[in-house]
């Protein structure tokens, strides 16, 4: 096989990847601050995904569109957190209760709003088009996300070790109580992450709709996917979900290329081999 | 999680009430065949099969503190077991529901050492995803399973050459006889040293290791007795509806399955077995109605989450807890 099969489907892994990065982060984000293992994320994802196509097709606009369904997803998240889930703290079995309800509502509600077929969303002027170097062309749009995704761990990155905010959660996340007593307003920083989790979630949805489209029964996939890869990558660890969700991208890309059968295989096997090793994920804490 | 006490302690009214009870209750389901129709005994039979299935599910959730988010696997792999003998193969129901079971004992054995590594929420999410692997064979091994357009046609067994199944009353007899062995055996289970020693490591696994229990063996035992007798309804299921389709080991299945088990109330046995016979009654009376029925149900989890969180057991538990204070 030649070198830029495997060039090629290395990128498209990667860029993969950086989507299962930006689900996964809100995921072990949400967990690491309130023991909230979130079903409604693939459900983030997924919405994210059909809100921005909705508003492409009134406003032609992907900015427009970016923005405006990951911020009504944010909403919908604070509201899940304020009214539902916050009356369950810590209450493991009604929390998957609660969540998977959400799940399911969203998921019929998907399918009786946006029918079920599956649909692509237009890429962005901007980067529609592939580049070329010699006989190799790979689509531009798929390089803009692997930049982007970047740029999202960066800012992650920077929001955790270098802002207040950042710094406001890393106390709650390691003592909670101490970090009440310290004055810092846990309950407001609960509603705050879990809407940020919600917005990356969603953010992954409408970026990836023009490469991997947006289908009934996506919002199921990307979950379990997103579970992999933080099981991999240790649950609370924003280096962990680059890394999972890298690794996932890559390992979920070239099995369904080598074994189209079998292709779950491919990231179990690894998934299982970590788990027996390092029951806590490679960047998790015991 | 309330404390049990330590000692089994069953109040003598109790111990009499379900003496003076189980014979009514046990003529009424031999009757039933000759009271109901063929529909409402097909509900009836779903009820008990998915009754059982519930209540393995609990052994695990309720009584050892193990919250499994993909007990459908085993289901499933019974009942692919089962219909691939019986379609493939020609075997009857006496070798391949054996061998059904030990197709789930097994994948609980290698699943059982993946997830037991771990507890709580990483429990939930590796016992969803190891159950999803199950789910993606069945739904891409397309050349054995037949993928998602399942496998149809699967005969009702027989007994022997004689006595065939396929009346309608017989086969409500013969899902009744192994319901009832399984649920007898998980009550004997429950009552039995091993079961107090799985109630005292949903407790405190520190306590319980303190005390010289061997833990993780008996999470492992609790794990895959639990996977064989969900099995065992697998089979039952697949029997009744004569197909099986990867939709058996779906995660849906899953969670129905475990919020059956915390509607009727966790950590007891009667209290799936409600959860179970309530879900089946309200899935066939609103798919009559509407489509909707992933969002209705959607619905429900979020009531009981909310609402009712221990149960219909729960709920009964507390009122009598309530009156018999002074």
């Amino acid at each position: 096989m030649p070198v830029t099969f495997w060039l090629v489907q290395a990128l498209n892994g990667i860029s993969y990847g950086m989507l299962l990065f930006l689900l996964a982060a809100g995921l072990s984000l949400i967990f690491g601050l309130m023991k909230v293992l979130n079903l409604t994320h693939g459900s983030f994802y997924l919405l994210g995904g059909y809100f921005g196509l909705a508003v492409i097709q009134r406003t032609g606009s992907f900015v427009v569109a970016v923005l405006t369904a990951c911020f009504a997803i944010a909403i919908i998240g604070v509201i899940i957190e304020r009214f539902f889930l916050r009356r369950l703290y810590l209450e493991e079995l009604p929390q998957a209760l609660v969540t998977f309800g959400f799940l399911f509502i969203f998921s019929d509600l998907a399918t009786v709003i946006w029918g079920g077929d599956p649909q692509t969303m237009p890429k962005p002027d901007l980067f529609t088009g592939s580049l070329q170097l010699g006989t190799f062309y790979y689509p531009i749009y798929r390089l803009f996300i692997i930049g982007f995704g970047l740029a999202i761990a960066l800012l992650l990155w920077w929001l955790q070790d270098g802002t207040r905010i950042g710094a406001m959660v890393r106390a709650s996340v390691d003592n909670e109580e101490v970090a009440r007593a310290m004055g810092i307003d846990v309950s407001l920083l609960f509603t705050l992450v879990f809407g940020f989790g919600a917005f990356l979630a969603a953010l992954g949805g409408v970026m990836g709709g023009p490469i991997v489209g947006v289908y009934p029964g996506a919002d199921f996939e990307i979950l379990l996917l997103g579970f992999v890869v933080v099981i991999i990558g240790g649950l609370g660890s924003l280096k962990g979900s680059l890394f999972g969700g890298l690794l996932v991208g890559l390992l979920d890309t070239f099995g369904k290329v080598f074994f189209p059968e079998l292709a779950l295989f491919t990231i179990f096997a690894p998934m299982a081999l970590i788990l027996a090793i390092r029951p806590s994920g490679l960047f998790g804490r015991e | 999680m309330t404390a049990l006490p330590s000692k089994p302690v069953r109040s003598r009214r109790g111990a009499a009430a379900v003496l003076l009870g189980l014979p009514p209750a046990l003529l009424a389901l031999l009757s039933l065949p000759y009271l109901l129709s063929t529909y409402d005994l097909g509900i009836v039979v779903q009820m008990m099969i998915f009754s059982l299935f519930a209540m393995s599910l609990d052994l695990l959730v309720g009584f050892t503190g193990m919250p499994s988010l993909g007990h459908a696997a085993y289901f499933g792999i019974a009942a692919y077991t089962a219909g691939l003998l019986a379609l493939k193969l020609g075997w009857g129901v006496w070798f391949a529901m054996p061998a059904a079971l030990i197709a789930s004992a097994l994948t609980a054995v290698l699943f059982g050492f993946l997830a037991l590594r771990t507890r709580g929420s990483y429990f939930l999410m590796i016992t969803l995803a190891l159950s999803q692997v199950a789910w993606g064979i069945a739904f891409g091994w397309r050349s054995l399973t037949g993928g998602d357009d399942g496998m149809p046609n699967i005969p009702r067994p027989s007994l022997d050459a004689h006595w065939p199944l396929t009346d309608d009353r017989a086969f409500y007899y013969f899902v009744l006889a192994f319901v009832g062995l399984g649920t007898l055996l998980l009550v004997r289970i429950v009552a039995s040293p091993f079961g107090y020693a799985l109630r005292g490591i949903r407790e405190s696994e520190t306590r319980m290791r303190a005390l010289g229990y061997d833990v993780w063996r008996y999470k492992f035992a609790a794990f895959v007795l639990a996977a064989v007798l969900a099995g065992l309804a697998g089979c039952l299921y697949v029997y009744y509806n004569r197909f099986v389709s990867p939709d058996y080991l779906q995660v849906v299945r899953s969670a129905e399955v475990l919020l059956m088990v915390i509607l009727g109330g966790a950590g007891t046995l009667i209290g799936p077995a409600i959860g179970a016979s309530l879900i089946v009654v309200l899935e066939n009376l609103i798919s009559a109605y509407t489509e909707r029925w992933l969002m209705m149900i959607g619905v429900i989890y979020i009531l009981v989450a909310m609402f009712a969180p221990r149960g219909i057991m729960g709920f009964i538990r507390e009122r009598l807890r309530a009156r018999a204070r002074p």
